[in-house]
């Protein structure tokens, strides 16, 4: 079977907004007969990784990949780019400012929840020029 | 077994919004405001208990997959939230308890 790709616009800054594209995979997912562990899994990395985008990076774009076997995610954004990935990747640092914060947003648990959900993940980061969110999660 | 119907009524509550999956059943709980923590903590089936009520709260209660969520301290649901809570069915109870006090309520019940 070929692989089924999916793509969706995330614009920046709307956080009433934030988290449609992980709704729509989600709903995509449960269509297509995914196991619910699994969806859950796909829903909540993605779901991370979107809100980042729209939160630090002004929106980007998601190309999602299905097979039997596997769902792959990447998002990419133009953003400022991660300084320090290691550091970022540690539970409890973020550098949210306040007016998210009142949201619930900056916990700092975003990206430690991509590694905890997923089978791999991978950030490619370049300052001023943007950041790209690779993970996977296997379906079988 | 218990249901959110059934929870709502223990909690002295009503639904501000998602009341057409209300016989959904209640696993467990989780409480907390950070919703990152709540994604990553939470388990599906869970009931969250929170005095989160943006728009992002309802994203959050979806992708997690809990059972409904309690907004405790009689805190108001912002108009977006409830359109987004009705039209993605997800229950939302409104409470005058403190988060403590529906923790030990929804405990008693489990
Ligand atoms: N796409 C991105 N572009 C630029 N910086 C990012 C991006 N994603 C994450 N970061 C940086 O990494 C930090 C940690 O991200 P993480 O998602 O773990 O926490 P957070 O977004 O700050 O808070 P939370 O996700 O818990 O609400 C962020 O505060 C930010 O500095
Ligand atoms: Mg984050």
């Amino acid at each position: 079977m070929e692989a089924i790709k999916v793509h969706y616009d995330v614009p920046g800054d709307d956080f009433t907004r934030a988290g449609e594209a992980s709704g729509m995979l989600k709903r995509y997912l449960k269509k297509i007969g995914f196991a619910p562990d699994v969806i859950r899994k796909v829903s909540i990395a993605m779901y991370e990784a979107e809100i980042n985008m729209v939160i630090h990076a002004h929106g980007g774009e998601i190309d999602g990949e299905i097979t039997p076997e596997k769902i792959s995610v990447t998002l990419r954004d133009q953003g400022p780019g991660i300084p320090d990935v290691d550091l970022a990747m540690q539970e409890g640092y973020s550098t949210a400012p306040d007016n998210v914060r009142s949201l619930g947003f900056g916990a700092g648990m975003g990206l430690p929840n991509i590694k905890k959900y997923t089978d791999e993940m991978k950030i490619e980061t370049v300052l001023g020029k943007g950041t790209t969110v690779y993970f996977s999660v296997n379906a079988q | 077994m218990i249901t959110v119907e059934q929870l709502a009524r223990e909690l002295g509550g009503e639904f501000l919004a998602g009341e057409a999956a209300k016989d959904r059943e209640i696993t467990g709980g989780y409480a907390g405001d950070l919703l990152s923590w709540v994604m990553g903590r939470a388990k599906e089936g869970d009931a969250w208990l929170t005095v989160m009520s943006n728009v992002n709260t309802i994203a959050v209660a979806v992708l997690a997959d809990v059972a409904c969520i309690v907004l405790c301290e009689g805190a108001a649901l912002e108009p977006d939230a409830r359109t987004r809570a009705g039209e993605q069915e997800v229950p939302v109870i409104g409470t005058a308890l403190p988060v403590y006090e529906a923790a030990v309520r929804l405990g008693a019940l489990l």
